[in-house]
């Protein structure tokens, strides 16, 4: 109806009229902040303990969340000391849930400033920012006849999701999942609650008695390994070993994988400055500003000030870490969590090799 | 180098090039005070201000769509008006100098801000954060001296037009959303030729303002006091309503306006102020930068009230030398920072507002007529600087 829509449309523009400057959703946010169609959030509407380093959040995603598939993750934002910080965590839960509610399972990351946090400060009622769902770790729509999930510490939450989902749907189902000792394991009840059942085949293995898994130990514990579809997930090293040994094999195809964070970022002297969009690639001393590094390179570079105070040269920083030169203050952004941290060029210096979206 | 204007004392006299270094060094410890505790308080702190100022805004709007009652008219409007100044001084000018950029909240930042004042905030950015806190009371380089239409420096050149200084600094009150949105136009040097009048970034510029103004006065005159009207009917007067609310959303607008005026004249007009010469900011250290933000800015005392409807502007010369620390934060480390200026014997300009401001306005009375004396040439040799490096 071209009517009702230009009626619609017309009185829109009078409500955003009236809230100029801003838009009508701003004065929206401060009643019911879950109703802002442009801002996804999410309350947080319980909080279970897993182990003692991880716990499950359940979650009431607001106005213009779109479901997960299982294997996904979502990226959450939450103000830790009034600073918001970007992390992706895989849903848990099964997809599909009547009640429109989600979970995502927390695990302790070392320093990790944001696992932390939530950890120790995760209560009912709490919002934080969401992202839609994302990430191609999937179940194929066609089910596997043979699945292998092969996971490590917190690498479990998103086969937890996928087994939660699509269990009844798969017929033979290895799961061998390392963790640190007994206790340690995620969802451990709920596992050996599947295996007793018949469900899957559970393969725990404690590195604190048994030691790492090592690719060539999983041929061992699990012998028609090239015949299963496989998902794994996990830390970077151990998912470097399986994807050489299963290229080797030639069943490179058969694997799927899930990285959590690849990267630790060190603070060093200077490094690398990428501009994507214009390819342009510089090498950043520690004492030379993002800014004059790129303009010395030839890089349309905005800038006002040139001393920190005006923030017209602030670029977005995909990846990477810098050093604010007045004071030292340590940035960093990771491409895995999403950020594009806005970085003041000119009186950053590179600490590392960085990526900058200009 | 910082050479001040010639003065009849020169204030900085007896500072050395390491003393004034050091002042640097004490300033830089003191901001690093404040980001080693900067967080979570200081995005309560703002958040808080935005609810408080919307609601306060929905309020008084609401009030006024009874604006044919005298009672609901002047609770409005007091409403509104306070609603206005908030959002432009304690919200809106902090958070577009950035003050909050370091929560991440692309809601809360200055580079996606729109403010509730005629003067598009990209624009203003450019000439408040960029030109005015670089170029603090350089003569010649800081427009917001006087404004491109006032001489509020001796230095300044008299000429007949600034004899109506006064009035056009009282028209500029009233108006002060236009005149600054003038003025980060440069409209003056801007209209002046026909090759600037034309130039095709110009011309963008004075589309984005007239966008602007005209969504600010749709709302403010036709919008919300046509939202009174039905209230109007129910008491047979819908044009007493809608005039009502539009006479309203007018008097919040120049209560607003000149309240701004008073305290931006307030922070770097009142005497005991000084200015700088143009050449003497060449190879400026990071010292002398912020020394100039020191002479350059008079503070305004009174209670923490005042503090938050001024911005915290009143602690100018907080604000100038830190522009991006949370306004907030400006009176915990205000009496750190004037014990540095005792420290080093320098005159930490401060007063009540009335003072403040009466001397500002003094001031424009005074500097409308040319100098009693013919102003000095100005003396390169005071005071006596010697570069550290050339010195060692």
């Amino acid at each position: 109806m071209a009517v009702t829509r230009n009626l619609r449309d017309g009185a829109w523009r009078v409500v955003e009229l009236i809230t100029t400057p801003v838009v009508p959703a701003d004065y929206l946010d401060v009643i019911a902040p879950l109703r802002n169609p442009t801002v996804l959030r999410a309350r947080i509407d319980a909080v279970r303990p897993e182990t003692g380093k991880a716990v499950t959040l359940e979650l009431r995603p607001g106005r213009g969340w779109q479901p997960h598939q299982p294997g996904q993750y979502v990226r959450l934002g939450v103000d830790v000391d009034g600073v918001r910080l970007w992390r992706a965590y895989s849903v848990s839960s099964a997809a599909g849930r009547s009640d429109g509610k989600f979970t995502v399972t927390v695990n302790a990351v070392e320093n990790g400033t944001v696992s932390s946090y939530l950890l120790k400060n995760a209560r009912k009622g709490m919002l934080v920012h969401l992202d839609l769902p994302a990430g191609d770790f999937l179940l194929p729509e066609q089910r596997p006849a043979k699945s292998l999930f092969l996971t490590a510490g917190s690498g479990i939450t998103p086969v937890m999701g996928m087994l939660r989902s699509a269990l009844h749907e798969l017929d033979d189902v290895v799961v061998l999942h390392s963790a640190r000792t007994a206790e340690d394991v995620v969802f451990g009840a709920e596992l050996r609650d599947l295996a007793a059942k018949g469900r899957i085949r559970l393969i725990e293995r404690h590195t604190r008695a048994d030691g790492r898994l090592k690719p060539a130990d999983v041929a061992d514990l699990v012998p028609d390994l090239f015949e299963r579809e496989t998902w794994a997930c996990g830390p970077g090293e151990l998912l470097d070993g399986l994807q050489e040994h299963w290229a080797d094999a030639g069943a490179a195809d058969r694997l799927h994988i899930e990285r959590f964070r690849p990267t630790v970022l060190i603070a060093g002297d200077g490094g690398t400055v990428t501009f994507e969009k214009s390819g342009q690639v510089v090498e950043a001393p520690g004492a030379t500003s993002i800014l004059e590094a790129g303009e010395a390179a030839g890089q349309l570079m905005p800038s006002g000030c040139r001393m920190g105070i005006c923030y017209k040269c602030v670029l977005p920083m995909r990846e990477g870490i810098v050093r604010d030169m007045r004071d030292g203050t340590i940035t960093t952004a990771s491409e895995v969590d999403g950020d594009k941290i806005l970085i003041q060029t000119c009186i950053s210096a590179a600490a590392g090799p960085c990526r900058l979206d200009a | 180098m910082t050479t001040l204007q010639r003065k009849e004392v020169n204030p900085i006299a007896h500072l050395t090039p390491e003393d004034i270094e050091q002042i640097g060094r004490e300033l830089d410890a003191i901001r690093d005070e404040v980001l080693a505790v900067r967080g979570e308080k200081d995005a309560k702190y703002i958040r808080r201000m935005i609810k408080i100022q919307r609601r306060l805004e929905i309020g008084s709007r609401a009030v006024l769509l009874f604006s044919v009652l005298p009672p609901a008219w002047i609770l409005g409007t007091l409403g509104l008006s306070i609603a206005k100044i908030l959002e432009n001084m304690e919200i809106g000018h902090n958070v577009l100098h950035g003050q909050y950029d370091f929560m991440r909240d692309p809601k809360i930042h200055s580079t996606t801000w729109e403010w509730d004042f005629a003067a598009p905030a990209e624009q203003w950015k450019h000439s408040h954060n960029e030109l005015h806190h670089k170029y603090t009371n350089v003569i010649g380089r800081d427009n917001d001296l006087g404004y491109g239409i006032m001489r509020v420096d001796e230095q300044q050149k008299w000429a007949p037009a600034h004899l109506g200084q006064p009035l056009y600094n009282f028209i500029n009150a009233c108006l002060f959303e236009y005149g600054i949105a003038a003025y980060d136009l440069e409209l003056g040097r801007n209209l002046a030729s026909k090759r600037r009048r034309n130039n095709p970034d110009f011309r963008a510029r004075l589309r984005q303002v007239g966008r602007k103004i005209r969504n600010q006065m749709l709302k403010d005159y036709v919008a919300h006091p046509a939202l009174s009207v039905p209230v109007g009917l129910a008491f047979g007067n819908p044009f007493g309503a809608f005039f009502g609310t539009m006479a309203a959303n007018v008097v919040a607008n120049v209560v607003r306006n000149i309240w701004s005026h008073s305290v931006i004249m307030c922070g770097h007009f009142p005497k005991g102020v000084e200015t700088f010469e143009r050449t003497s900011i060449t190879g400026e250290t990071r010292g002398e930068w912020y020394l100039r933000q020191m002479l350059g800015s008079a503070n305004i005392s009174g209670s923490k009230l005042m503090h938050i409807m001024t911005g915290n502007l009143s602690h100018q010369i907080e604000h100038h030398c830190f522009p991006d620390l949370p306004a907030s934060r400006y009176a915990e480390i205000a009496p750190k920072v004037r014990a540095l200026f005792e420290k080093y014997e320098l005159k930490y300009v401060t007063g009540p507002m009335v003072v403040q401001v009466a001397s500002a306005w003094a001031k424009v009375f005074r500097l409308a007529f040319p100098n009693r004396k013919p102003a000095r040439p100005i003396d390169h040799s005071v005071p006596p600087r010697v570069p550290a490096e050339a010195a060692a």
